[in-house]
C-alpha cells in the first residue's frame, strides 16, 4: 500500500499576525503542521503499520515548509517531498492542487489523505481538487477508514449524523477530527528526522501551472460593535436586562 | 454581459436559508455586471421553490430532479449547466455539501476559486472576494484571474434583499453521470434540527457547564428561542457532548446573528469559530475571561442561576 499524505505548514493559532500590503510579515511567526493534516499523517502511518508499504508526505511552499516535513518524518513517514514555491500564494488552491496532482500522478499511490481544511485559509479545497484532477473518487470528513484489498469503507460526517461510504482504490480521503489520535514525535524520531533526505521538486518539474487567484489587499478585522458588561442585582435582574437588550437593542430574538 | 450561476440547497423538503442568501448576492453582482442570475436547484420537487427564489432575485430557476446527494454527481450537473449557460461567475454555498462538490466544479471548469467568502464586490468587470483568514485575525481581498470564476459563500454572511427576478423555471437535462463512491448507510444522530453552521441563534456551553448533565439546561433555552446548541472544545474533549456540536478551530465555523456563550472562557481557537457572529453574549462568573473582550453583552454571574432565569424570562415575553 502506497499512501501519500498532503501536509500544509501554517502559522500557529496563538501567533500574532502582522499584515504587509499583500502578504503577512513572517518574522517571529511560529509555524506548525495544520492540525487536520496531523490526522492525515497518523492515518497514513497506521495503514503502513498494518498493511506494509510506504507513506510519503508532500508539501508545497518556500524553504521553511521543509520543517513540516521533518516533523512528519519524526512522526514516522517513510519519504518526504518538498514542492518548492517561493512567494507561495496560500489562497491559490487550484494552483496548489495542480502541482500536487501532477506529482501524485508520477508515483501512482493507492490512497491520498489530506486534512479536511487548513486552519489558515479554511478553504476545504485542495484534497478534493486533487481527486478531481486525478479522476479519482473522494470521501470528505472521514471519521473511520477500513481497507479491504482494493476496497475502502469510510465512516464520514454528514449534516446531522454519519454515513458509511464504499469506494474502490485509488481514492482521496480528507480527515476530520476523530479519525485517530495523532502520535507525538519521539525524541529519537526527531533526531533521525534531521538526517533524512527530502526530495525537492520545482514548479517547472510539475507542468508549470499558472497562478489563478491574486491577493489585492490584506486588512485587519473591522471593529466589533462596542460591548459592555450588563449590571443587575441578581440572576432574575440579569435575565431581564439581557432579554431586553437582545430584543429591543440588538433585535435578534 | 456576464451571467451569474448560483447553486441553492434543499433539505428535508424545504429551501435552505443559504439558498436565498446566495441568490440575493448573485442578483446584486449580476445587476452590477449587466447580466442575469440563474439559480440551480438539485433535488426532488425543486420547481416548487421557484417563487421563493424569484422573490429574492432569481431571473431563472434551473431544476434537476435527483434524490440523493453525491458530490461527484452534483459537480457533474453544476459544471454541465455552467458550460451550457456560459456562466462566468459561479456562486456556491460553503456548506457541508458545497465544500464537498465545489472543488470538483472549479477543476472541471478550469477555474480559480475563492472559498469561504463573506463579501463579494464588483470592481470594474471583475469581482473582489473578501474572506476571513488566520482565525479571523485578518481579512484577505482576492480576485480570480481565470475566465470562469468560482466562489463559495459562508452561510449567514449575506443580507437577503428584496429585489425580485423574473423567476422562469427551466428543467435541465444534465444528469448525475458516473460516480465512484456509494453511500451504504446513513445514521442520523438526532442532534440540532437547524444546522449549527446555518443557525441564526446559537447557545453554546463550555467547561463552566461542569458536566454532561447540565446541557439539557442549555437545550431548554435553545428550544425556547429557536437556537441551535453548540459547545467548546473543552466540553467536547471531556466527552460531555458530541463533536458535531463543537464550535471553533477543530470544530465548526459559525456566524449567527446572536451567539450566547455560557461558561466559555474564549480561547483564540474558540473565537476563530464564532468571532464573526453579529452579537455575542457571554455568561461567565470570571469577569476577566477573554470572551468578554468580544462580547456585545457581558453577564458576570453564575450561569447555573442566570441561564434558567433567562429561559424563564424569554418564555414570559415570547408567550
Amino acid at each position: 500500500m502506497k499512501v501519500v499524505v498532503l501536509v500544509k505548514q501554517v502559522p500557529d493559532t496563538e501567533t500574532s499576525i502582522k499584515l504587509g500590503d499583500k502578504s503577512i510579515n513572517e518574522a517571529g511567526i511560529k509555524w506548525i503542521i495544520s492540525p487536520y493534516d496531523e490526522f492525515a499523517i497518523e492515518e497514513g502511518i497506521k495503514i503502513r503499520e498494518k498493511n506494509g508499504g510506504e507513506v510519503i508526505a508532500v508539501t508545497v511552499g518556500p524553504d521553511r515548509t521543509q520543517e513540516a516535513l521533518r516533523t512528519a518524518y519524526a512522526m514516522g513517514v517513510d519519504n518526504a517531498v518538498h514542492i518548492k514555491v517561493d512567494n507561495y500564494n496560500t489562497f491559490d488552491t487550484a494552483f496548489t492542487s495542480e502541482l500536487l496532482s501532477n506529482f501524485i500522478q508520477s508515483i501512482s499511490p493507492d490512497l491520498v489523505i489530506s486534512g479536511r481544511q487548513s486552519i489558515d485559509t479554511d478553504s476545504s479545497q485542495v484534497g478534493v481538487q486533487v481527486a478531481e484532477r486525478l479522476g479519482w473518487g473522494h470521501v470528505s470528513l472521514a471519521l473511520k477508514l477500513e481497507l479491504n484489498g482494493s476496497n475502502a469503507k469510510i465512516t464520514r460526517e454528514v449534516e446531522g449524523g454519519t454515513a458509511v461510504v464504499e469506494a474502490a482504490l485509488p481514492l482521496v480521503i480528507t480527515a476530520q477530527k476523530g479519525l485517530n489520535e495523532p502520535r507525538y514525535p519521539s525524541l529519537k524520531g526527531i533526531m533521525t528526522a534531521k538526517k533524512k533526505p527530502i526530495t525537492s521538486k520545482t514548479i517547472a518539474d510539475l507542468g508549470n501551472p499558472e497562478s489563478k487567484v491574486e491577493i489585492t489587499s490584506l486588512e485587519p478585522p473591522s471593529a466589533r460593535i462596542a460591548g459592555r458588561k450588563l449590571e443587575a442585582a441578581d440572576a432574575d435582574g440579569f435575565a431581564q436586562v439581557l432579554v431586553k437588550a437582545l430584543r429591543e437593542e440588538a433585535k435578534v430574538i | 454581459m456576464a451571467n451569474v450561476l448560483v447553486v441553492g440547497e434543499i433539505k428535508d423538503g424545504a429551501l435552505k436559508k443559504i439558498s436565498k442568501e446566495v441568490t440575493s448576492t448573485g442578483k446584486k453582482i449580476a445587476s452590477q455586471l449587466g447580466g442575469q442570475v440563474e439559480v440551480l436547484l438539485i433535488g426532488e420537487g425543486a420547481d416548487k421553490f421557484a417563487s421563493e427564489l424569484s422573490a429574492v432575485g432569481a431571473d431563472k430557476v434551473i431544476t434537476v430532479n435527483l434524490a440523493d446527494f453525491n458530490p461527484e454527481a452534483y459537480a457533474n450537473i453544476i459544471a454541465g449547466v455552467a458550460k451550457e449557460k456560459g456562466s462566468s461567475f459561479i456562486i456556491l454555498p460553503h456548506t457541508g455539501q458545497g465544500k464537498d462538490y465545489s472543488p470538483r466544479v472549479a477543476v472541471k471548469l478550469g477555474a480559480g476559486i475563492v472559498a469561504d467568502v463573506v463579501e463579494l464586490k464588483v470592481d470594474g468587470g471583475n469581482v473582489i472576494a473578501r474572506k476571513p483568514i488566520y482565525s479571523g485575525k485578518a481579512f484577505a481581498n482576492i480576485q480570480i484571474n481565470t475566465g470562469v470564476k468560482v466562489f463559495t459563500i459562508r452561510p449567514n454572511s449575506q443580507e437577503v434583499g428584496s429585489t425580485a427576478g423574473a423567476g422562469a423555471i427551466e428543467a435541465s437535462s444534465q444528469t448525475a453521470g458516473d460516480v465512484k463512491t456509494k453511500i451504504a448507510s446513513t445514521e442520523l444522530s438526532g442532534g440540532n434540527k437547524v444546522q449549527l453552521t446555518e443557525a441564526s441563534i446559537i447557545v453554546s456551553g463550555g467547561r463552566g457547564l461542569k458536566g454532561p448533565e447540565n446541557f439539557p439546561m442549555l437545550q431548554e433555552l435553545c428550544d425556547t428561542i429557536g437556537a441551535a446548541l453548540g459547545a467548546s472544545r473543552a466540553a467536547v474533549d471531556a466527552g460531555w457532548i458530541s463533536h458535531s456540536h463543537q464550535v471553533g478551530q477543530t470544530g465548526k465555523t459559525v456566524s449567527p446573528n446572536c451567539y450566547i456563550a455560557c461558561g466559555i472562557s474564549g480561547s483564540i481557537q474558540h473565537m476563530a469559530g464564532m468571532g464573526s457572529s453579529k452579537y455575542i453574549v457571554a455568561i461567565n462568573k470570571d469577569g476577566d475571561a477573554p470572551i468578554f473582550k468580544v462580547a456585545t453583552f457581558g453577564v458576570v454571574a453564575d450561569l447555573f442561576e442566570v441561564v434558567p432565569a433567562v429561559t424563564k424570562e424569554f418564555k414570559k415575553v415570547l408567550g
